[in-house]
């Protein structure tokens, strides 16, 4: 096996506030594999989105070590070349009153990169917008367009690494499909390594080759995308959430 | 009214650059406003006196120093002196069209400083919150804590009485308000999503504050200054009439009242005139306010 591109071993992130302390995430471990697309599931709660948050700087790490390429972590602007982030709510992760250009436009000057009207046009095509959106504001676009908007500018930088907080939880059935489309032609055009957060298993089956089902902040079985397939799980944890997306599906 | 053309190119759904988008959105709210006619009478005072300001010397009938004292103390109406004339037979309309200049001067100057300060702190404040909002906002508490007009009688008394230092009295006490209002937006944008994601991009916090937090803050600021100029001119008008504003002879609105008040009795029109004159500019910013508010209210514009 490769070498691991991001290796989690033993995280623990605590919430404390003034004595009332909120262990978010126990003890997990994982790694993904540089090319890997690679799935956490579990119920709201369970702490999955945390260790996104917690990978990004965001969520107070009190034991346990997150490793990129075998280094720490690298913070700024370093970090911001190597992962990015998109957001579960398009409505919330884009700047009500910034245009998609300066949307899209942003990561580049943050970064002193040049020729951002030949980047900005290339980032639309790329996520299948058309070049008269490019300067509409986000309330003039759908769900799903916002979404295309956001996964645009989280590769303005071009990361090695993206996170993907719940990406189309937040969209109509129909419109998913096109998204996690999207992600898969990106994910192949682009050799990126996905750290994909769901609570549906559904979703996760049909992007990602590994996954770890967590519960209440620990993890409850590391699943292949087979053994997933096969209905070839030992947890009953996990048999719930098959049985829940199952339905939801259904 | 605006041709069809520009209308179309104005309401685009695919505008073509950055300002026509920009122009789009105004023009948008402007069709809003447009809706509330309290608003638009609001504007109409506002844009009158700018424009008797911008053109005083061209429409006042008289000098507005020149003492006649043959002619004191004439009534409204009199012939060539449209609203009487005062203790010195100065004539009332001109030192009126005159006066806007000098409220007008203490509106604008107030209007570009202290907002942007008290935007500056309120920002900061709830972006970092910690020590720094911490120490920040018990400074402005304090400033909060005294009446407005005694603070700046107090800043006018160690300044030295005039305009200019009426104006810096005013910016002093006028800012915390603003700090105020900007840190509660930004209490509430500083953990969006947009804001998570532009600190990903790696942005300093410099440009998060600046670029990305305080345009969210701006609408409830402009808001609440028009609706504060109304009391800025009564501030000003009162240290005129308290003798620490503008200083005599100059024609300032405040100081034209407290000089009538002693003729208020047998002479009414040169208290009056003035104080019609505060009463109404300040009216039209208070309107124009209330029309703001409904234009650029945040939770409006997503629609």
């Amino acid at each position: 096996m490769a070498a691991p591109r991001v290796e989690i071993s033993d995280l623990h992130v605590t919430f404390g506030q003034r004595g009332r302390r909120v262990r978010a995430v126990r003890g997990v471990s994982f790694s993904v594999a540089a090319g890997e697309s690679y799935g956490l599931v579990g119920e709201s709660g369970s702490g999955k989105s945390t260790i996104l948050r917690a990978i990004c700087g965001m969520a107070p790490v009190s034991a346990g070590s997150i490793r990129i390429d075998g280094r720490p972590v690298p913070r700024g602007r370093a970090f911001a070349r190597l992962v990015q982030m998109v957001f579960q709510d398009p409505y919330a992760s884009l700047h009500p009153r910034h245009t998609v250009d300066r949307v899209l436009s942003e990561p580049l000057a943050i970064h002193g990169i040049g020729d951002r009207d030949r980047r900005v046009l290339a980032a639309l095509a790329a996520v299948g917008l058309p070049r008269s959106f490019r300067f509409r504001f986000p309330h003039q676009l759908s769900g799903g367009q916002r979404q295309r908007v956001a996964i645009a500018r989280a590769l303005m930088l071009e990361p090695e690494i993206l996170l993907l907080d719940e990406p189309t939880s937040a969209l109509d059935a129909s419109v998913q499909a096109e998204v996690l489309n999207l992600l898969q032609e990106l994910r192949a055009e682009r050799g990126l390594t996905y750290l994909m957060v769901s609570h549906d298993l559904a979703v996760i089956d049909h992007m990602c080759d590994r996954l770890t089902v967590m519960e209440n902040g620990a993890v409850v079985e590391e699943l292949r995308r087979e053994q997933l397939a096969a209905g070839d799980f030992r947890a009953p944890y996990t048999r719930r959430l098959f049985e829940a997306s199952l339905e939801a599906g259904g | 009214m605006i041709p069809a053309a520009a209308r179309a190119w104005l309401l685009s759904e695919e505008p073509a650059s950055p300002l026509q988008a920009r122009l789009g959105v105004a023009y948008l709210g402007w069709l809003r406003f447009l809706r509330n006619p309290l608003a638009v009478a609001g504007l109409i005072i506002v844009l009158a006196l700018v424009a008797v300001a911008a053109l005083a010397p061209w429409i006042a009938p008289h000098d507005p120093l020149a003492q006649d004292l043959a002619n004191r103390l004439r009534p409204p109406l009199s012939p060539g002196h449209l609203l009487g004339t005062d203790e010195f037979g100065r004539d009332i309309l001109s030192r009126l069209i005159h006066g806007a200049r000098v409220t007008l001067q203490i509106v604008a100057l107030v209007a570009l400083t202290a907002p942007l300060f008290g935007l500056l702190v309120g920002t900061v404040s709830g972006y970092f919150g910690g020590w720094t909002d911490t120490v920040l906002m018990r400074l402005t508490d304090i400033f909060l804590a005294f009446p407005r007009l005694i603070l700046a009688l107090a800043f006018v008394a160690a300044l030295g009485p005039g305009v200019e230092n009426a104006i810096l009295a005013i910016a002093l006490t006028a800012w915390p308000p603003y700090a105020r209002v900007a840190r509660a937006e930004t209490l509430t944008v500083r953990s969006a999503d947009y804001i998570a994601a532009i600190r990903l991009a790696g942005a300093g916090h410099g440009r998060i504050v600046l670029r990305h937090v305080a345009p969210m803050c701006v609408s409830s600021v402009i808001i609440r200054v028009t609706l504060d100029m109304a009391g800025v001119i009564l501030t000003a008008a009162g240290l005129g009439f308290l003798g620490l504003g503008a200083q005599p002879p100059l024609p300032e609105w405040g100081l034209m009242v407290s000089s009538g008040r002693k003729f208020l009795f047998d002479n009414w029109w040169i208290a009056t005139m003035p104080g019609l004159a505060i009463f109404i500019v300040s009216l039209g910013f208070n309107l124009l306010g209330d029309g703001l508010r409904d234009v650029l209210d945040p939770r409006g514009a997503g629609r």
